[in-house]
């Protein structure tokens, strides 16, 4: 017991949860802007796996670091943008396009990186970003290990969470996003355009998700694997609808999700060789949907969510 | 009145307006003009064309031909780019639309001053925006609390949500669209009181309405449309109802007549029933119908009349109380024994409950009989024999539609009743629910659905009538009871009552404060 | 401004036309990857061909490809047709591969005739029974079942993973994690001598008539399209709603079994953590293609296996990734939904001029 104790009192722990914590910041706040707008973006997966493509490979050509952060966040958008087309003025299935959307993102990123890189045994390797180290502040007890010897992407995600809460709840913009997500009618009769939202939402969102790819080749790990998001984008999916479409609550999620996974790995070295290594690396998927079966009630979806809006019909 | 209105600058112009949808033509070559501190009442039965150019001018819809033109403040008229919700704010039209366009997750303050900044302002400047609002109120007698969310406003402060909405942005030309279809008479009469007020202080109105009286009683003016022609436009003074109602439907308008008939013995009962939570849960409401009656329920939209008709149709099981057909207990019965004791059930929103759109004619009319032995043998769907039995549906209902293999979500609204009218009807029914059976229905339809309850119950069905609507209400029903946040009054003999006894039962004051 | 209106029930001509140019559009899209990765488009697309249809072998591989593909299209038209959003084909496959493996490598013993059905029924019954969890969160908690069947599909491969590295482990493996290879009484015969093909097609092939059949002309498949078009009037109806939910919950998860169980018990004889390169989520855009029709699913499995095969040859003959099959098909389900539209609706590009004109 006091085992678990130290281990949960430890500012490594902390540190790595958070870190573990990062993708998935990004793409439940990317998630949840789309949602907030009344889009779910199921292509998330697969913006996931083009951000992290493009994001190293950008890099790789030598781009600098956050070169390839900018590009990571094209590729997000050019996805998003698709499947905002084809849901909002197009009104087609969000489930489909962004299962669609994932083929598509996923098979083309390994289509150019095995096209680039047609014969390499061991994937190439770039300089990552590396852990800040601030003086004073990283030196902090606590607070230093766990917040300041992140990386530079962990902080931004930690900075994004509080943007997208000011811009959602303090500005007009947030305000219509709200609005467009629980009734779009309401959105148009005050003359703003629902699909210039709702497209814009899309899209703003999935570069934000695919940043979550970029986070993983280029701060996690330094090279880009096939079937390295392994559902992590589902896993946002779940959490969104765990944090109930906030900001500080998507935070939180993400942490204490980081948190179970940290202290797994640290359980799995105790008692790794009584459990089959496959139980623990379940743990996240079974996780996120008790996740979902313990908010199911009162879920609180966006009223319009998954709902077309063609102008002139209410 | 109307004279002097008639020197003041014209602020709104609409000129030689025709749409078409598909073969259907909603408006055509309708001219319309609005003066300043003038009500002028846009008078049309269900489908004539009067929300589809309302919808025009507000950029909902682009025209198919026509212009529409607004006063630019000094006297001249500006054409108004089409097609856009933007322009005709920025030109000054404000719009209230039948059904509220509001984010039931944002407060009322947020609701009226969405989109009125620049989107990409760094904060929302709420104090000016309050004292502005704060004023408005106070001018127009329009007062809500801003700071709850939408979802928990009444259905008349959101109305009132929705007019300041349009004040907020100095709107010089206010449209409403059915805006009494939601109140009760009582607050009919205030917001007409608010409107003449808004009028005095130099605001042109428009307000759509199909109900004459309402119409006479609060208009300067009065442009009747038919089948998407305007048929007349004349000062209200010197209008009596039955003109405008011939103008309006142009036959003579023949009234549906209850005739006399003594009810029977009580058939079905409601004792005691509890369902739902929040604003449209019902509280214990006990009814009795009895056989060859027709039972009205009047009340206000959202006073829980909707629960109460998913409670009778078995979508929605009651929490405590008992439901009796005779000797049967129906206190738990789902939709499909409900179906099998002989309870017919016409849903409110037949679109979204009645039917199946995608499905054909034929599949809609046997959706509640499928598993019936007539239509199924060993699981197996007899086609020939159901087909058949829709052939015989649609002649009998006078079904419009290109045959049975339609798809029923090109049928008219009116169309769509019948077949839900047909499939419900179909087995004499012991007992027939109709909720809003008219609803959104031009006078012809109408008129057949009120002849097929009415044979109903003069074949000893008990029919329960739930409408918005008091004339038909009163026109249709035996006894009328009224619903109020989810609690039923005692039925009284329809004799004994009046608009005014109903109007004020409607907004909670009791029988005996009313006599 | 484009403008939707909507149009009469589509020609059965239109409704096969579409999705075919959809197909043909994704063909034709694909010569930019190709010639991004420098290849002769037009002698790759003939390579292509030659590779699924060039020789009896190809044509007998490509059906093999197709077998699994027209089982999880079914699956997932199925489930789609009654909007319940089964995405875990891919998890149902590998649960009904080791139903078949546990039933079918000596855990029951008898003639043929006893243990295929038996490998049969306990790969459908694992299926339709991963698949009934999702389903009765959605009905009875209101679980969205898009993420639980998607989060699903990676704990059953782990699980699979788990028991081929554990207690299914075959001994005779020289370490590797398979299982043990399924008994000859209980795989599924050959189709034709020296070819990979087996009678998994046929079990495919019947599954496809007999969901026609029970859309088309039953009870229950009245059922299922009316809750699937609008559950409210279905429920209002009196139409059991759950009890259709979880019936297609079953039916869709029994299916992509199936499609888990030809693959081990037909074609590979044992079962690997590999033995799906994600038939579960080509069997959407299967799905897809065939306008959720089962007939069409046959059609539009052949199309996407005989990309899939074609695209593996001429990646051989080229050494251009064989993603690239991978990403016809995601154009594919792109294009074909965008097809949709013209065939719900008559699609018309107006210009905003009419008014103005009129006023000028």
């Amino acid at each position: 017991m006091s085992d678990i104790l130290d281990i949960l009192l430890a500012a490594n722990f902390w540190a790595a949860a958070l870190r573990i914590a990062t993708p998935l910041i990004f793409g439940v706040i990317g998630a949840l802007i789309c949602e907030r707008a009344g889009v779910l973006n199921l292509g998330i997966e697969g913006i996931f796996t083009a951000g992290a493509m493009a994001g190293w490979m950008a890099v790789w050509l030598g781009a600098g670091l956050w070169g390839g952060v900018m590009v990571a966040a094209l590729a997000g958008a050019f996805f998003g943008l698709i499947h905002a087309i084809l849901t909002v003025p197009l009104g087609l299935s969000q489930h489909v396009s962004g299962v669609g959307v994932t083929l598509f993102a996923t098979s083309l990123s390994y289509f150019i990186y095995r096209t680039a890189l047609p014969e390499v045994s061991s994937p190439p390797r770039i300089e990552a970003f590396q852990p800040l180290n601030i003086p004073g502040l990283s030196d902090l007890p606590f607070i230093g290990t766990v917040l300041f010897q992140q990386t530079a992407l962990t902080i931004l995600a930690l900075l994004l969470v509080g943007v997208t809460g000011y811009v959602l709840y303090r500005t007009p913009l947030g305000l219509a996003i709200r609005a467009v997500g629980d009734n779009p009618s309401a959105v148009e009769s005050q003359g703003l355009s629902v699909y210039g939202l709702r497209i814009g939402a899309v899209v703003v969102g999935s570069a934000i998700m695919a940043l979550g790819g970029a986070f993983l080749t280029m701060s996690a790990f330094d090279a880009f694997f096939f079937g390295m998001v392994n559902g992590r984008g589902w896993i946002c999916i779940a959490l969104t609808v765990f944090a109930s479409w906030r900001p500080g609550k998507a935070l939180i999620g993400a942490l204490l999700f980081g948190a179970f996974d940290a202290f797994q790995v640290r359980l799995q070295t105790e008692v790794g060789s009584f459990i089959p290594g496959q139980v623990f690396l379940m743990m996240p998927y079974i996780l996120s949907i008790l996740a979902l079966i313990i908010v199911a009630r009162k879920a609180d979806y966006p009223r319009a969510m998954l709902v077309p809006y063609f102008r002139g019909q209410r | 009145m109307a004279s002097d209105a008639s020197t003041r600058p014209v602020v709104l112009q609409l000129t030689g307006i025709t749409k078409r949808f598909g073969s259907l033509t909603a408006n055509e070559d309708v001219c319309l003009d609005l003066r300043q501190g003038e009500i002028l009442a846009l008078l049309g039965e269900n489908g004539a064309g009067k929300t589809t150019l309302m919808n025009i001018l507000f950029g909902h819809y682009v025209a198919d031909e026509g212009t529409v033109q607004v006063g630019d403040g000094n006297g001249g008229l500006v054409a108004l780019e089409p097609g856009s919700p933007h322009a005709a704010l920025e030109a000054g039209i404000g719009m209230v639309h039948q059904h509220f366009t509001l984010a039931e997750n944002l407060s009322a303050f947020d609701n009226i001053i969405l989109g009125t900044e620049p989107l990409f302002a760094a904060r929302v400047s709420r104090r000016q925006a309050r004292s502005k609002l704060e004023s408005l109120m106070e001018r127009s007698g329009l007062t809500v609390n801003l700071d709850i969310r939408i979802s928990s406003l009444s259905v008349g402060e959101k109305q009132r949500v929705e007019i300041l909405k349009a004040l907020y942005r100095d709107a010089r030309v206010l449209v409403l669209d059915e805006p009494t279809a939601v109140l009760t008479p009582q607050e009919s009469d205030t917001l007409f009181q608010t409107l003449k007020k808004l009028s005095d202080s130099g605001l042109g109105i428009i307000f759509i309405s199909h109900k004459l009286a309402e119409v006479l009683a609060s208009s300067h003016r009065i442009a009747v449309l038919r089948l998407g022609k305007k048929v007349a436009d004349l000062p209200t003074g010197g209008c009596d109802q039955r003109q405008l109602a011939e103008l309006m439907v142009g036959a003579k308008v023949s009234e549906t007549i209850r005739p006399p008939q003594e009810p029977g013995a009580p058939l079905f009962v409601l004792n005691g029933i509890w369902a739902g939570q929040g604003r449209n849960a019902i509280e214990g409401v006990s009814l009795t119908l009895k056989s060859g009656e027709i039972l009205g329920i009047a009340g206000v939209s959202g006073n829980g009349q909707t629960m109460l008709a998913k409670v009778i149709s078995g979508v929605e099981r009651p929490e405590r109380g008992t439901i009796k057909l005779g000797s049967v207990d129906l206190s738990h019965a789902n939709a499909r024994v409900m179906i099998d004791n002989g309870i017919a059930r016409i849903p409110e929103d037949r679109h979204h409950d009645g039917i199946v759109g995608t499905m054909t004619v034929w599949e809609n009319l046997a959706s509640e009989s499928v598993r019936k032995p007539e239509n199924q043998r060993f699981g197996l769907l007899r086609f020939a024999a159901m087909k058949e039995r829709a052939r015989a549906a649609i002649k009998a209902y006078d079904i419009r539609c290109q045959s049975e293999e339609s798809p029923a979500r090109l049928l008219s609204g009116g169309n769509i009743q019948k077949i839900v009218l047909a499939r419900t009807l179909d087995g004499a029914p012991q007992v027939v629910l109709a909720a809003q059976p008219s609803r959104g229905l031009d006078v012809g339809a109408t008129a057949d659905v009120h002849r097929r309850l009415l044979e109903a119950r003069a074949r000893g069905a008990g029919v329960i009538l739930i409408s918005e609507d008091l004339d038909e209400l009163m026109r249709l029903s035996d006894r009328i009871a009224v619903i109020h946040r989810g609690h039923l009054s005692e039925a009284d003999p329809t004799e004994t009552l009046d608009r005014s006894t109903l109007g004020l039962r409607m907004a909670g004051h009791s029988g005996a404060d009313a006599a | 401004m484009i403008r939707f209106e909507p149009r009469e029930p589509a020609s059965l001509g239109r409704l096969v036309l579409l999705p075919v140019i959809a197909a043909v559009a994704a063909l034709l899209l694909a010569a930019i990857p190709m010639a991004f990765a420098g290849l002769n488009v037009f002698s790759a697309y003939g390579l292509m061909i030659k590779g699924a249809f060039g020789s009896p072998f190809a044509f007998t591989e490509m059906l093999t490809r197709a077998t699994p593909l027209i089982l999880t299209g079914l699956a997932a038209a199925v489930a789609f047709k009654a909007k319940l959003w089964n995405i875990g084909a891919e998890g149902q496959l590998y649960a009904g591969a080791l139903a078949a493996v546990a039933v079918g490598t000596g855990l029951i013993g008898g003639p043929a005739f006893i243990q295929i059905p038996a490998v049969v029924l306990a790969g459908a019954l694992a299926g339709g029974l991963v698949m009934l969890g999702p389903t009765l969160l959605k009905t009875r908690l209101g679980v969205d079942e898009v993420v639980t069947t998607l989060l699903l599909n990676f704990v059953i491969i782990l699980f699979v993973q788990m028991m081929l590295e554990g207690p299914m482990k075959d001994p005779m493996g020289m370490g590797w994690p398979q299982s043990e290879p399924i008994t000859d009484e209980a795989a599924l015969p050959k189709l034709m001598a020296r070819m990979r093909i087996h009678a998994g097609l046929i079990i495919a092939l019947v599954a496809a008539l007999g969901v026609y059949f029970l859309m088309k002309r039953t009870v229950w498949g009245f059922e299922i399209r009316a809750v699937g078009e609008n559950a409210a009037a279905a429920r209002h109806a009196g139409m059991p709603v759950t009890a259709t939910f979880i019936r297609v919950g079953l039916l869709s998860g029994a299916l992509a079994g199936l499609a888990g169980v030809g693959e081990v018990a037909g074609l590979k004889g044992y079962l690997t953590a590999d033995i799906s390169p994600g038939f579960g989520y080509t069997g959407i855009v299967v799905a897809m293609l065939a306008g959720l029709s089962p007939i069409g699913v046959i059609f539009a499995a052949l199309f996407i296996a005989s990309i899939f095969v074609g695209a593996d040859s001429m990646s051989r003959a080229t050494g251009v990734s064989n993603y690239l099959a991978d990403l016809i098909v995601a154009m594919a389900l792109l294009c074909v939904l965008v097809s949709g539209l013209f065939l719900r609706f008559k699609v018309r590009f107006v210009g905003v001029k009419t008014v103005q004109e009129a006023a000028e």
